[in-house]
């Protein structure tokens, strides 16, 4: 994994973390932390949240590697699914009271 | 700052933004208010890059690096005792506590982060002087007792300031504030388990147990902070749902709870003027010292000097590990690099 540029002032990039909980399930976001490259950002995730056992299995990704939706975007950028309510299966009502459908 | 980031980032203007007509801009502000009141209104949260009033923004900064700073610093009455714990196992068991409260600091830390203000700089402030902390960490952990009574009252009444903020409407304050919670309740448990234990020993044990009860209740009620009447920012936060329940209200909810417990552990409360309030249905306390509270907050409580004096040099003995690791990163990845340029 290449190592993220550190800020001026000499100051640790930032990673996020991403912890497996237990296998079967996928990683979810569990924060962020500073470190200098991606073995002590994993070192420094597993001692900062899986102090408990709350993980099998760790990500970490340096923060300026994610690329995000513009949160001012946030109608436009989500809109086609409005309006198409026949994309869920409670859309169809003649059915109900009918088995295993 | 990252700009790009999860948690991170409200970032600096984009050049884009530079360019902006004025109309554009107030008109933008405008949108960014409006979206802010809704989520305001349907109690739901704001998100690091979603537009917030300044003031919004620098009462959470304020709010948010305190409370990191006050975990740090919270480290030092309890990693006293490490080395003096009374067996193995309670040795091990404050470690763990310790390193939660490390973990706790930087937890909060990365959400104050996300409002646009580096780690470094709040350290910096916090070393400087400039920064404030609970007012707490400044009293003197003087027995073992204490390690008791600093789990049960003082994680205690952290817990219960803690649980509401849980729900604070910005995300990653709240999300910390889940983290935290979770952990601190072991917390208290094992600081009640060392005072029944104790007030289950001998005489002197109990008695140990009976000071230190008698040394924190009062500064443990003073974490709430000033009384309703004399707290102004109290009113603002609860407009913006960071704050849930007034400082009044969450002290004597937390009295009730220390009068109940206080029976199972045959100890008493330091306080003759505690009743319940049979209107209200309430426990009430009796006069704390405010003057002492503000004292030790303005920097003149029995240990600021020396609580500040050690994490500046905790902080200067790791500058070595800070500069290698730097050092040995850069390295690997200037290595890195030239075996891509061969390749």
């Amino acid at each position: 994994m290449t190592t993220p540029e550190p800020h001026a002032g000499n100051v640790w990039p930032i990673w996020e973390v991403f912890v497996r909980s237990s296998r079967g399930l996928s990683h979810v976001h569990a924060g962020s932390l500073h470190a200098p490259d991606a073995a002590m950002a994993l070192r420094n995730a597993r001692d900062l949240y899986t102090r408990r056992n709350e993980g099998v299995s760790i990500w970490v990704v340096p923060a300026d590697a994610i690329a995000s939706s513009d949160p001012d975007a946030k109608g436009a950028f989500f809109e086609s699914p409005q309006g198409k309510d026949y994309r869920h299966a409670t859309y169809y009502t003649k059915s109900e009271g009918v088995k295993h459908l | 700052m990252a700009s790009q980031t999860l948690q991170s980032v409200p970032g600096e203007p984009t050049a884009a933004q530079h360019e902006l007509s004025l109309e554009e801009l107030a008109r933008r502000e405008a949108d960014g208010q409006a979206y802010f009141d809704k989520v305001m209104a349907d109690d739901s949260r704001i998100e690091p890059r979603d537009w917030m009033p300044p003031a919004y923004r620098k009462t959470l900064l304020r709010q948010i690096s305190q409370h990191a700073h006050s975990e740090i610093i919270g480290m030092q009455p309890e990693a006293n005792w490490i080395s003096r714990a009374p067996s193995l196992k309670r040795k091990a068991i404050l470690m763990a506590k310790v390193q939660d409260e490390a973990g706790h600091g930087l937890y909060l830390y990365s959400a104050a982060e996300t409002l646009g203000q580096p780690r470094d700089a709040m350290m910096q402030d916090l070393m400087d002087g400039k920064a404030k902390y609970s007012s707490i960490f400044n009293y003197p952990a003087r027995t073992w007792a204490d390690m008791g009574a600093i789990g049960w009252m003082v994680d205690g009444a952290a817990i219960a300031n803690q649980v509401p903020l849980c729900r604070a409407s910005f995300g990653p304050y709240g999300r910390a504030m889940v983290r935290v919670c979770k952990e601190e309740s072991f917390h208290q448990r094992q600081g009640f388990e060392i005072l029944l234990e104790l007030s289950h020993g001998t005489p002197e044990q109990k008695q140990m147990a009976q000071e230190a009860v008698n040394r924190w209740y009062a500064p443990a009620l003073m974490m709430f902070g000033p009384p309703d009447d004399d707290s102004p920012n109290s009113k603002q936060s609860m407009a913006w749902n960071i704050k849930r329940f007034s400082n009044d209200e969450l002290r004597n909810r937390f009295v009730g709870m220390m009068m109940e417990q206080v029976r199972v552990l045959e100890l008493t409360l330091p306080d003759k003027d505690i009743r319940f309030n049979e209107e209200t249905k309430k426990w009430e306390h009796g006069p704390l010292d405010w003057a002492e509270f503000h004292e030790v907050l303005a920097g003149r409580g029995p240990c600021n000097a020396q609580r500040l004096e050690r994490r500046r040099e905790a902080h200067d003995d790791g500058t070595w590990v800070r500069e290698a690791a730097a050092q040995y990163a850069a390295k690997q990845a200037k290595k890195q690099a030239e075996k891509e340029v061969a390749a």
